[in-house]
């Protein structure tokens, strides 16, 4: 099984693990605060996977590794290499924070963030239900240590344990589920489930049984309602360094799973998790955005502001097989991976400031605390006030087209209750707008408590204004990544 | 680069400098800095009005390109008779917010500045733009620096009144964006607003249209009732806010009406143009008298505004060339009316910081030559005979009296309401003996404002003196508009 085309396949993997435990030893015995030398050999090594998973995908080839356990397609490699990317970016927002409250006494953050990105690799690329599996315990448990990695602050360790019980919960759900299937099919191999589920010879009531457990569980992960309890507490108490890490590239893995298990896997089923989905769209749509505008502490509006804008993503995913046709199906499944992907960057910019505010002792996280930055920095209030307008669909930034491409997915499968529910989600981003304004009203219109002028180290200065004004020029210019996803996504599916 | 993308670009670089260049130390730059780039912008719009060809209804200065491959989405730009007015008011009210602002506006002037500027871009590029959300992009991109304008440099309760010009108007277009995606699939795929028009579309599908696309353009115009949003923006925003709200942004629902709601469901629109009738008289009968009971003088301007739209939309649902060439008309007037009687506020705001019609009376005595300026502007307002007001006014009253004979009455009864209203404010404000310590130190109008005021008088007298060249320009895509409206669809 070990041959070599295989290893050739995984070797972003390979390289992964191995520069993990090469930069695990290396740390013990870097002295500096903010220890230069783990953090650039860590930049290093993503930069080279990033630019392997990106050459990869730029191939358009789709290979199977290890007797089809694992695949290697366009959609994959591309979110692979988004999240590498992501990945980078958190850390280069965070170091300076993590530095400041005791965190980087050791290394872990950075060995965590390569075992938990290897982990979002294998949940990507697992073609298999128990690859896919591991790769997914492989990122919570890294997860968890990282909520939990200030160890003395109280809040933390709560988020950490609130995250430990409810993810092992989720995790549990997945696997039942995957085993009911297990049970039902006879395989663990994903596109011999499709096979088997679509001949019709199984038993409708068990694969539906197993199937409502896989959605519990993909939900949980993603967020959405009624699953989406830990994120306001997990966003708030973890440090915000961390916060960034959970919400950006880790949502990105949780929608490739999302279409391995749903679409690749159970895709004849769609009629049965379409409707669970539409449930959970509307209400993640409704608890994200109405419960977002009652905070006061900005993590946590982010947080409830992630739950809405899951639903979209959801709204996307269910809008691909209309009447059992399947035509519209890649136009559907890529609007929502534009969507995942542009939210992931936006996300990574709104965190990215407020870790540039957050000083020794001064956390940042009340809206309260962004009072007048337009006098303090207009750079960055700029870079903020982008990101919140593009959160709340208003065009000309990327937000809109992200929109745009999920409410057309619904339209254009003809059913009048979709059109309803566009209005309805629509309705909603309109809800949402409101607390998107209110932080951009403290930024702009508010006068400052403080006086101190904003200062960054220039590595993340330079990658928060080119975060800000990627948001704003993939506003302007939003057809490239459209039509990526769009090809990513066709050239997976194979339809 | 053509020379609608030039008209669009060059006010939005210029802005775009000034938000990244410019700081407070360095105002004097700015300003300079400011007033060259509306005037370059104003510059390159000029030759639209040499090479236009008056006798064509087509779209002329077309620019197409793939914008948005995966959507079929163009940037398509294009201007006929009824579009080409607003690209020149566009610039020029910019220019003229740009000298008001000169030292007026002290605080974080390189934003004020680059905001109007990136903000006269986009809204050029709504009313050139061809494809659905190419137009919805400069549509609701307006909202941003709007709402920054209003809430960094309003009155007291400007928060307020950022939130209700934010939330109203989006949504408004929120409905019209359903609208648009709507219509893509119904066109197998297409934005491109000329291939909507001539999409056959049932009555039903075409009322719900109708609907959506009035939500967003009724809530713009604003159209009774729901154009509370308005008056309580104006009292808040910064003089060159309300002027150019009142001036132009005003004008985006308007011409939304034309090119989009009745091209695309002209059926629908005629099947509703009572309704739209109605409303648009009781805009201009109830809103006018809503504005003779006014405190507060940027209120009655501004519910005089809603009443002098009311006359635009009444002139488009009549069906008639009078109709909608006088509705295009009035609505170029009321750019310059509307945008004259803010910036004479605001000159006497700056001297007295009051807005209540009580604080002042006796202005003539103390600013003589403002006070003349203020009476050309006022009996604008009212429509006088040769100034601009009178025009528009006119040609929709004598379409709607070729349409209805009582129709035409109730609109000529309410032009007795617009005289009424300002004319009774300008006797409280401007006439009589001095009526405070206040008024009596003011000091008459300086240079720059009498240049501010200057430009706008001329354009308000030459418009009324000499409409020609404004209807000549429009005629032929009137014609061409009211020969497609008038054919079904069904």
């Amino acid at each position: 099984m070990l041959d070599k085309s295989s290893l050739i396949i995984v070797s972003p993997e390979i390289l992964l693990l191995v520069m993990a435990c090469v930069i695990a030893i290396v740390d013990l015995g870097v002295k500096s605060r903010l220890r230069n030398l783990t953090y650039w050999l860590t930049m290093v090594t993503l930069v080279v996977v990033a630019y392997f998973t990106g050459a990869l995908a730029a191939e358009d080839k789709t290979f199977y590794a290890f007797g089809n356990m694992v695949v290697s397609d366009p959609m994959g490699n591309w979110l692979k290499c988004f999240a590498t990317l992501a990945m980078m970016v958190c850390l280069v927002y965070g170091r300076p924070y993590a530095a400041d409250r005791d965190m980087l006494r050791g290394g872990e953050m950075f060995t965590l963030a390569m075992f938990s990105l290897l982990g979002i690799f294998v949940m990507i690329s697992g073609s298999n239900f128990l690859v896919i599996y591991l790769g997914l315990e492989l990122l919570t448990l890294c997860s968890y240590a990282l909520v939990a990695l200030r160890r003395d602050h109280t809040a933390s360790t709560e988020a950490a344990m609130k995250y430990f019980v409810l993810g092992a919960m989720a995790s549990g759900f997945l696997l039942y589920g995957l085993s009911m299937l297990y049970g039902a099919t006879g395989s663990l191999d994903v596109a011999t489930v499709f096979k088997i589920v679509n001949s019709g010879q199984v038993k409708h009531q068990v694969l539906v049984f197993g199937l409502v457990f896989i959605v519990a569980g993909l939900a949980f992960k993603l967020g959405a309602a009624p699953f989406h309890m830990w994120i306001p507490d997990v966003y708030q108490g973890a440090p915000t360094s961390v916060t960034i890490m959970i919400g950006s590239a880790p949502e990105l893995a949780a929608f490739a799973i999302c279409i391995r298990l749903l679409v690749e896997g159970l895709l004849p089923l769609a009629l049965d998790w379409q409707q669970m989905l539409a449930i959970m769209a509307i209400g993640s749509l409704l608890i994200g955005n109405l419960a977002a505008i009652a905070q006061s502490n900005l993590k946590r509006m982010l947080a409830y502001s992630t739950i809405g804008q899951m639903g979209f993503v959801l709204l996307g995913l269910m809008s691909g097989v209309v009447n059992n046709n399947t035509l519209s199906a890649a136009n559907a499944y890529s609007s929502a991976m534009f969507y995942i992907v542009t939210y992931v960057l936006t996300t990574l910019a709104t965190f990215g400031v407020i870790l540039l505010l957050a000083r020794e002792g001064f956390e940042s996280e009340e809206i309260a605390d962004l009072a007048g930055l337009n006098q303090r920095s207009p750079l960055y209030a700029g870079v903020m006030a982008v990101c919140l307008f593009s959160l709340a669909g208003v065009p000309p930034l990327v937000g809109f087209y992200a929109k745009l491409a999920v409410l057309q997915s619904l339209v254009a499968s003809g059913q009048a209750l979709y059109i309803w529910i566009a209005v309805f989600a629509v309705m909603m981003s309109l809800i949402g707008s409101f607390y998107y304004l209110r932080v951009v009203k403290v930024m702009y219109f508010d006068a400052p408590i403080t006086a101190t002028t904003v200062s960054a180290p220039a590595d993340v200065r330079i990658v928060l204004t080119l975060n800000g004004a990627l948001v704003l020029i993939l506003g302007i210019l939003p057809g490239g990544l459209m039509t990526l996803c769009a090809q990513a996504i066709i050239k997976t599916l194979g339809t | 680069m053509g020379l609608l993308s030039l008209a669009i670009w060059t006010p939005i670089a210029f802005g775009a400098l000034l938000l990244a260049l410019g700081r407070d130390d360095q105002a004097r730059a700015v300003r300079w800095l400011a007033l060259i780039g509306a005037l370059v912008s104003l510059l390159v719009t000029l030759p639209l009005y040499s090479r236009f060809d008056a006798g064509s209804s087509a779209m002329q200065f077309v620019e197409k390109g793939p914008w948005i491959d995966r959507f079929n989405v163009n940037y398509h730009l294009g201007i006929d008779g009824i579009s080409f007015w607003f690209v020149l008011l566009t610039a020029f009210i910019t220019l003229v917010v740009v000298i008001s602002a000169w030292e007026v506006i002290t605080e974080r002037v390189n934003q004020y500045m680059g905001a109007f500027l990136i903000l006269s871009g986009l809204m050029i590029g709504v009313f050139c733009a061809l494809d659905g959300i190419l137009f919805y992009t400069f549509f609701e991109a307006t909202l941003i620096p709007m709402y920054l304008i209003i809430g960094i440099w309003g009155g007291p309760n400007k928060i307020y009144a950022a939130f209700k010009f934010f939330l109203y108007t989006l949504l408004g277009s929120l409905l019209m964006l359903v609208a648009l995606v709507f219509l893509y699939t119904k066109s197998g795929g297409s934005f491109d607003v000329a291939t909507w028009h001539n999409l056959p579309l049932s009555l039903p599908a075409q009322t719900l249209l109708f609907f959506a696309f009035f939500a967003a353009f009724a809530v713009k115009v604003p159209m009774w009732p729901v154009h509370t949003w308005l008056p309580d923006v104006h009292v808040e925003a910064p003089t060159g806010g309300s002027a150019v709200l009142a001036a132009i942004m005003l004008k985006l629902g308007a011409y939304g009406f034309l090119r989009f709601s009745m091209p695309i469901a002209p059926d629908a629109a005629r099947e509703y143009a009572w309704l739209m009738i109605a409303l648009s008289l009781i805009a201009v009968i109830y809103v006018g008298l809503v504005a003779m009971v006014q405190q507060d003088m940027k209120k009655l301007v501004a519910y005089s505004s809603v009443a002098h739209m009311g006359f635009v939309t009444l002139g488009f649902f009549i069906f008639n060339d009078l109709g909608v060439a006088g509705g295009i008309v009035q609505m170029i007037a009321h750019g310059f009316v509307s945008g004259a009687m803010f910036l004479c506020i605001g000159v006497l705001y700056d001297r007295v910081h009051s807005r209540e019609i009580s604080s002042y009376g006796g202005v003539v005595n103390t600013m003589p030559v403002f006070t003349a300026f203020a009476l050309l502007f006022a009996m604008a307002n009212c429509g006088l005979p040769a100034t601009a007001g009178f025009v528009g006014e006119w040609m929709v009253i004598i379409g709607a009296v070729k349409a209805n004979f009582w129709l035409g009455f109730g609109a000529a009864t309410a032009l007795i309401f617009g005289a009424a209203y300002t004319l009774w404010m300008f006797k409280r404000v401007y006439l009589g003996p001095v009526a405070n310590d206040d008024v009596r130190v003011l000091t008459d109008i300086n240079s720059r404002e009498f240049l501010m005021l200057g430009l706008l008088a001329a354009a308000v007298l030459y418009m009324g003196i000499y409409p020609k060249p404004f209807t000549d320009i429009m005629n032929a895509s009137v014609a061409d508009f009211l020969k497609h409206v008038a054919a079904s669809k069904l």
